[in-house]
């Protein structure tokens, strides 16, 4: 794929344009997406490690690690699929969805558990399967089709488990077969010194490394950030648009699997009304971390960060002695500061 | 990608031999309206052909019919001498004939060398076969320098760029990907003066190197520098069709605004004063 001796321009002039002059590598850093965030998380961490007395302990850390790490697995996914130029607003009640599925096809079925976790991932990338191919078909915002999708599967997380279970929460699966394992998997922890980590922060931490390889060192990747960025375009160079926006929206649906699995192995019973909500707290994490809502901008490191900063402010304002009332305004106020931040930080870098 | 960029074997504005691409009395109706009728057109190695129009007079029409997103209903469009019809941009493409449209096809926050290569991404050979940033990254600086462009960081996102640039890059990446043939949609539309210069230095650059271009614009003084032979399209029809020696530019911008049409309206206007 050599053009050398096709194309004899070189005898032509190099314009140097003087008037552009060459980023520093000091700048190059302070542009990153995740720039923001990670200044913010320090500061964050600064303040409480100040004024809220236990917040440094290490039990108190290996809390807010456990925290941060269920909502970061989904907000690594969200903002991919936000990097992607889509939105999915019921990633929240998709997480419920998959550990409902799992224990009642178990438990009804007399399946191993990792029976029904496999019909449950099934049905899992099903469901983003459905997201993704409604967005690209119809073009309709995903915005809307997921908010449809939202209040379906919380209606027949529901209405399916009562009809099923006669009661709101699933029964208990604890003494069925694959339970010891899914819980090794799922819902483990391990000591490192007088750190207690839960396995969910490791699968966190994989989750965001894989993101993170995959968007910037592989093709789909860069597929990934060309379908956000302007998907005419990216169809017009041979980018198979479709292809990846689903792919995107199914990923979603694994990573909600995933922590599905971890609340059922985690509380053995499924409370069939939880989950709504949360798929604001996946979307604040990742535009926390810097990832752009119009898409194709972003970072999972940033998502992480995000992540990380949710979680720090949740444990920190009860170590701190406040009340925890208070939390979702400093949650909101925190989105707006971040957003404004992360927008002034790009400009000033940007005009540097 | 298979294909390579060779030097078109005919360097020289040919007469008398086989045309890259050729139309022979094209036409295309979108239903009961006739938006094309009886166009002929050569595309030469080593020529630009300049395609001039007013707003819909049926440029676009005759870039899709070749670049292949639509099909004539009439007449026969030869690439090599040979009568084909492309189902797809995809097949004119495989034949060396890519299309840089209007909006050029690039995403404006991704880096240039992203851009570059968005599609067609170069991989490491062996295991996990991540992109091969590093070699992206020089290929594009060297494709760029040769077309006489310094970017100090192909880093930076493409929006940042010019819009001159811009299309340099978005011509530059159809030529390393294999085009023999050019079609430039309107590429000086939206530029400056100065900007507007870089291009057509290109233009002319890519023409010595011996691409047949197609260019496709409604400014005749543009079209007059770098073109060697001109088709005028006006209401879908063709209605000027000559060699740089035939005409000067102010009969072609005369042509271009209208001619006779132009003369009654300038004495409607002013007639009476």
């Amino acid at each position: 794929m050599s053009t050398d001796a096709a194309v004899g321009l070189g005898e032509h002039k190099v314009v140097h344009d003087e008037r552009v002059k060459e980023r520093n590598r000091l700048q190059r850093l302070l542009i990153r997406p995740e720039m923001g965030a990670l200044v913010g998380a320090v500061a964050i961490f600064i303040l409480f490690s100040i004024i809220a007395g236990p917040f440094f302990e290490a039990a108190s850390i290996s809390t807010i690690l456990y925290g941060s790490s269920t909502i970061g697995i989904m907000a690594c996914a969200v903002a991919v699929l936000m990097i992607g130029g889509e939105f999915d607003l019921s990633s929240g009640v998709a997480v419920t969805f998959s550990s409902l599925a799992a224990s009642m096809l178990a438990y009804n079925l007399h399946l191993n558990l990792w029976i029904g976790a496999a019909l449950a991932l099934v049905l899992a990338l099903s469901v983003g399967f459905l997201n993704g191919y409604l967005v690209v078909k119809t073009k309709i915002p995903s915005f809307l089709i997921t908010l449809g999708s939202l209040f379906m599967l919380s209606g027949i997380n529901l209405a399916v488990t009562k009809l099923i279970s006669g009661a709101v929460a699933t029964k208990s699966v604890s003494d069925m077969a694959g339970w010891d394992s899914g819980q090794a998997v799922f819902a483990s922890s391990f000591h490192v010194g007088s750190f207690d980590i839960r396995i969910t922060v490791v699968w966190w931490l994989a989750f965001t490394l894989v993101a993170t390889y995959v968007l910037f060192k592989t093709r789909i990747g860069n597929w990934i950030f060309a379908v956000g960025g302007d998907q005419d375009s990216a169809r017009a160079v041979g980018v198979p648009v479709t292809k990846v926006k689903i792919g995107l929206f199914m990923f979603v649906g694994f990573a909600a699997w995933f922590v599905g699995m971890h609340l059922l192995f985690s509380f053995n019973t499924v409370q069939s009304g939880q989950g709504l909500g949360n798929e604001f707290l996946y979307i604040i994490a990742a535009v926390v971390g810097g990832c752009l809502l119009t898409g194709g901008y972003g970072t999972a490191v940033g998502a992480a960060i995000g992540a990380f900063i949710y979680g720090m402010t949740e444990k920190g304002i009860v170590y701190a002695g406040w009340n925890p009332d208070w939390f979702k305004f400093f949650l909101g106020a925190m989105l707006l500061f971040a957003v404004l931040a992360n927008n002034a930080f790009r400009n000033y870098a940007a005009k540097r | 990608m298979t294909a390579t960029v060779e030097r078109p074997e005919h360097d020289a504005p040919s007469g008398g031999k086989v045309p890259l691409v050729e139309l022979k009395h094209v036409g295309k109706s979108y239903g009961n309206i006739a938006a094309l009728q009886d166009i002929c057109l050569r595309v030469h190695a080593g020529e630009v052909t300049g395609i001039l129009g007013d707003n819909g007079a049926g440029k676009s029409t005759l870039i899709k019919i070749i670049s292949g997103l639509h099909q004539q209903t009439e007449g026969e469009l030869l690439v090599d001498g040979e009568p084909t019809r492309f189902a797809s941009p995809a097949e004119a493409l495989e034949k060396g004939i890519a299309t840089v449209y209007q909006n050029l096809a690039v995403v404006p926050l991704m880096p240039v060398w992203r851009n570059f290569f968005l599609g067609q991404e170069l991989r490491k050979k062996s295991f996990p076969f991540s992109l091969d940033a590093n070699g992206m990254r020089a290929t594009t600086l060297t494709e760029l320098a040769k077309m006489g462009i310094d970017l100090p960081d192909v880093d930076v996102p493409i929006g940042s760029l010019s819009g001159g640039q811009r299309q340099c890059v978005a011509i530059a990446r159809a030529v390393f990907f294999g085009a023999r043939v050019l079609i430039l949609d309107e590429p000086t539309a939206a530029l400056g003066v100065k900007q507007s210069g870089v291009v057509l230095k290109y233009v002319t650059a890519a023409k010595e190197a011996g691409f047949g271009v197609v260019f496709i614009t409604h400014n005749p003084h543009h079209a007059h520098m770098v073109g060697d032979h001109f088709v005028l399209l006006n209401r879908g029809k063709q209605k000027l069709d000559c060699t740089y020696d035939d005409i000067t530019l102010e009969h072609l911008t005369q042509e271009m605004a209208g001619g006779d049409e132009l003369e009654a309206l300038s004495h409607e206007l002013r007639g009476n004063k």
